[in-house]
């Protein structure tokens, strides 16, 4: 219990009349990349403002590694890559990763943080100074510096280049392979087939399917195929 | 600690790379300072040389723009664009994030007061004694604390693009109104009469006293009228945060 990164029981969340979370109930477990998937609306970005302690929910529970998302204790086992956050341009990537390796009881690294992320040899550069992927990289490198056991990533490789996407593939994959944990919400088929062990598809706030990308697939020729298919029927 | 030192370190520097705020908080003062306590500093004012009176509401005028622009409109960039909730999914102590900002605008209203105390020594003939001059010093600095905390309270209900403007409207009038450009006595008695509610009046009147330059209102209730602004304005801006936080709207 303790060692589950994440569970959701029950979860609801309303805002005015618009019902974001019905009763949302998923476990994340140890080494699992779970992806979640749905339609704009479908209530992604609730889950992972939720999950991060920044929305309460109204009624229902979320668990960060059984402790309470609010807690600061709690967070140093976690890093987020929020969608929209715009990190102050006029520093530089050097300085934005050490103010935040401050934050953590036990930070990677510096250099360990920079090669990582894909960084190498832009340390001295301000954040305003750099391209779009280098700037999500950036994002990455500051979710990292703790050393989390769990990464939330909100749409990573939105707006991102196919190479830019690809290479931060490569990094989540090589952050999960040390044995930790990762949610990301994303509007990419393929980038859910290529990173995920489990896929999860919200509709309207509830979870309407789940399995291993392949189970998802079945019998459809891709990925999204089978995707669209779940969402006429729900 | 470390993070509370890092955080204003950083702080510091942004607020040095960032031109379009360190250089007017820096300049107008100075160049106000320049044309009308410099070059018409041998008139009187307050029973002091204009030099000298100057120095105190150029400088309160400067300090309020570091505090109001450096913590108010920062802040409602950061919370705007979610960088404010990007550091608080991170365990960072949540008051390490405000400590830097006041420690940073403090430390731009000190470097602004001692450009002035230098135009006013080398090119206006200012005498202070050493220990007015360092009253007037610390007077000034920490009333940035009241400014620091009305410029949060807009933070916490403007947007990103409507904070700086509003952060005008609110400082340059009051600024005007409150005697900082021109000494209060030469306004007419309808505007000293708005300028008791308003706190850069109270403020200026505080730095001026030390100088022997004030209308003579006591000390306590110049000081008491900044306390009191400086809470109403915190208290207006945590219930701001707490908004935010509770993410009720």
């Amino acid at each position: 219990m303790f060692d589950t990164p994440a569970i959701f029981s029950g979860v609801t969340r309303r805002y005015g009349t618009v019902e974001a979370l019905r009763g949302l109930d998923l476990t994340i477990r140890r080494g699992e990349v779970v992806a979640l998937l749905g339609a704009n609306g479908a209530g992604k970005t609730t889950a992972v403002r939720t999950l991060l302690g920044l929305i309460k929910p109204d009624s229902g529970e979320v668990r960060l590694f059984g402790g309470d998302p609010r807690d600061a204790q709690t967070r140093t086992r976690i890093g987020a890559v929020l969608q929209h956050a715009r990190v102050p341009e006029t520093l530089r990537v050097r300085e934005h990763i050490h103010l935040f390796r401050s934050y953590y009881p036990n930070p990677l690294p510096i250099e360990e943080v920079i090669e990582a992320a894909g960084l190498t040899g832009l340390e001295r550069r301000k954040f305003g100074e750099l391209s779009g992927g280098q700037q999500k990289r950036v994002h990455f490198a500051l979710a990292l510096c703790g050393n989390p056991d769990l990464l939330v990533l909100d749409e990573p490789t939105t707006g991102l280049d196919v190479e830019a996407r690809r290479a931060l593939w490569k990094q989540v994959r090589a952050y999960v392979a040390r044995g930790k944990s990762v949610l990301l919400t994303t509007h990419y088929l393929a980038e859910a087939e290529a990173l995920a062990t489990r896929v999860v598809v919200l509709d309207k706030g509830r979870v309407v399917a789940q399995g291993t990308p392949q189970e998802i697939k079945g019998n459809a020729a891709t990925l999204e195929d089978a995707y669209i298919e779940l969402l006429e029927v729900s | 600690m470390k993070t509370y030192l890092l955080e204003i370190k950083y702080e510091f520097l942004k607020a040095l790379r960032t031109p379009q705020y360190s250089l007017p908080t820096i300049i107008f003062p100075t160049i106000f300072y320049y044309f009308f306590g410099v070059l018409y500093g041998g008139k009187k004012a307050g029973g002091v040389k204009m030099a000298e009176y100057l120095l105190a509401t150029y400088g309160a005028f400067g300090v309020i723009a570091a505090a109001m622009f450096g913590f108010g409109v920062t802040v409602a960039v950061e919370r705007g664009h979610g960088w404010l909730e990007a550091k608080r999914v991170t365990p960072m102590p949540i008051a390490s994030y405000f400590v830097a900002k006041l420690v940073m605008a403090m430390l731009f209203s000190s470097i602004v007061v001692l450009i002035l105390f230098t135009m006013g020594a080398f090119l206006a003939n200012v005498t202070l004694p050493f220990v007015k001059a360092v009253t007037l010093f610390a007077t000034l600095v920490s009333g940035a604390i009241t400014f620091c905390a009305l410029g949060l309270a807009v933070a916490f209900y403007a947007g990103p693009s409507s904070a700086p403007a509003i952060v005008n409207i609110l400082y340059l009038p009051m600024a005007f109104v409150s005697g900082l450009w021109v000494p209060i006595q030469f306004l007419p008695p309808a505007v000293r009469d708005i300028a008791q509610w308003l706190p850069p009046y109270h403020y200026s009147q505080l730095a001026l006293h030390v100088i022997g330059a004030s209308r003579g209102q006591s000390v306590a209730y110049h000081a008491f009228a900044m306390l009191a602004a400086a809470l109403l304005f915190a208290a207006i801006a945590f219930h701001g945060y707490r908004r935010d936080v509770s993410q009720v709207h």
